[in-house]
């Protein structure tokens, strides 16, 4: 019988983020600030998948992704998939979903936006979930996902 | 009856429903009929320009006046403490809208209002956000276009000039698609439509065209609507070779429907020549007047409930 050999290591209690288009697995690391933690994560970047395809993959020990996390996670991986892990066995598997607005989390591409210079959080709303186009609530002008930098 | 405007931001014209527009038309006419001069007595309004604006400023200001409303405010952001202190527009709205029962605003940057609105409980209306909307200006145009229409549905209405950065024409249209007019676009290709305001009249199912100029569809207007062609934004050359076909004169009126009309935002450079003045289709001086009762039927509805509009 043939042996799959895993391409990154399981964990035992946690969250994997799985399916993850390749280069932006750095990205969700510092975004969620997963770099400052003292758990033990483990990373695959350019990992082969079926399709012939590349993806990125994160693990993080004793971690649980909050719904919110969820939804931001949509930004970078709109079809990952989070795993959470309870004794090396999911327990359970849910995708990302592509929540209606981002709250705080990304600056306007507009830099005559009122948002940058005024005590507010910056509002997106989801106008194509399709190709992740976004509206502002201040400035009302629409961005393709790509223009957008996040918030630190 | 209680009017659904009443204290309500006017921040952007896609806030405002069909239902709303024709409560504030009709208000507009009744206004203009049968003055109201004592409506906001004892009403203070903020009339805060960030941005100067000659025209919208004084035609918004005589509008509280003529309601029996007092104005405080100023004319521009450089000459207030507020943007040599460096204060964020959310503390300087925070205090000025507490002495005042509404706020007028122009900004030069795109969303101020609608952070405003976040920072007041009273009615903030949006006098111009930089690029982004202006909807007294819209609301005005919407008037004039019913006032010598009778309707606002299904007219054909032309658009000419600069439709690229145009606010002006932007905001119309959108507002003019919930009434299933027929557009039609005649702008130098660099200053076009763009495409996201066509996607949302497609998406809308508006039928809309894009002619080269302004003869090939004149004959067959209610409206049409000129804005000036910027000659900063060509050069020379090509400016001279572009301009013919976006310029107007009293004789391309000859066979023009009866109750065609020709509206432009002002100020006109040389779009509109002086003789179309003289012909009856001329009705942009009207429509600046006309700015003055849009504002006024604004005020009316957003600070007192009970108005009653008389038709």
């Amino acid at each position: 019988m043939m042996q799959k050999k895993l391409q990154v290591e399981a964990i035992q209690h946690g969250s994997v983020i799985d399916h993850i288009p390749a280069q932006q697995g750095v990205k969700i690391l510092k975004f969620f600030k997963f770099t400052q933690t003292n758990e033990k994560i483990t990373i695959g970047l350019n990992l082969s998948t079926h399709n012939g395809k590349s993806k990125d993959l994160i693990k993080v020990e004793n971690t649980f992704i909050s719904d919110e996390q969820a939804n931001q996670l949509a930004l970078f991986a709109p079809n990952a998939t989070i795993n959470q892990i309870k004794d090396f066995k999911v327990v359970n598997k849910f995708p990302v979903q592509l929540p209606s607005s981002f709250i705080g989390v990304l600056a306007c591409p507009n830099s005559n936006c009122i948002s940058h210079n005024e005590p507010v959080k910056t509002r997106f709303y989801v106008n194509n979930k399709t190709t992740l186009k976004l509206k502002c609530h201040y400035c009302e002008k629409s961005f393709q996902r790509s223009f957008f930098t996040e918030l630190d | 009856m209680n009017n659904p405007l009443y204290q309500k931001n006017i921040i952007s014209i896609a806030d405002l429903s069909r239902t709303d527009l024709e409560l504030i038309l009709q208000t507009a006419h009744s206004l203009k009929q049968k003055p109201q001069p004592e409506l906001l007595k004892n009403k203070v309004v903020a009339s805060c320009f960030f941005e100067a604006s000659t025209r919208t400023r004084l035609s918004f200001e005589t509008a509280v006046q003529r309601l029996g409303g007092s104005v405080i405010g100023f004319d521009s952001g450089g000459n207030t403490s507020l943007a040599q202190k460096g204060e964020t527009l959310a503390d300087s709205v925070k205090v000025i809208a507490s002495y005042a029962d509404a706020f007028f605003m122009r900004h030069p940057q795109e969303g101020a209002a609608r952070l405003a609105s976040e920072f007041t409980e009273i009615p903030v209306i949006n006098g111009g956000d930089g690029a982004n909307q202006h909807p007294t200006q819209t609301l005005l145009d919407l008037f004039t276009i019913y006032e010598t229409q009778d309707t606002l549905d299904s007219l054909n209405i032309a658009f000419v000039g600069d439709l690229k950065y145009g606010r002006t024409v932007h905001s119309l249209a959108q507002a003019l698609s919930l009434f299933n007019c027929n557009f039609f676009f005649i702008a130098p290709d660099a200053l076009a439509m763009p495409d996201y305001i066509l996607e949302e009249l497609t998406d809308k199912g508006i039928n809309y065209s894009v002619h080269a100029s302004i003869e090939e569809v004149v004959d067959s207007l209610d409206i049409l609507y000129m804005t000036r062609v910027q000659k900063e934004r060509f050069d020379e050359t090509e400016y001279q070779h572009i301009k013919s076909a976006f310029l107007l004169n009293a004789q391309m009126l000859t066979n023009v429907r009866d109750n065609l009309k020709v509206l432009h935002p002002l100020p006109r450079i040389d779009e509109i020549h002086n003789n179309v003045d003289d012909t009856p289709h001329a009705y942009y001086f009207q429509q600046a007047q006309n700015g003055v009762y849009a504002r006024q039927a604004l005020l009316a509805l957003l600070l007192t409930n009970q108005f009653q509009v008389e038709v």
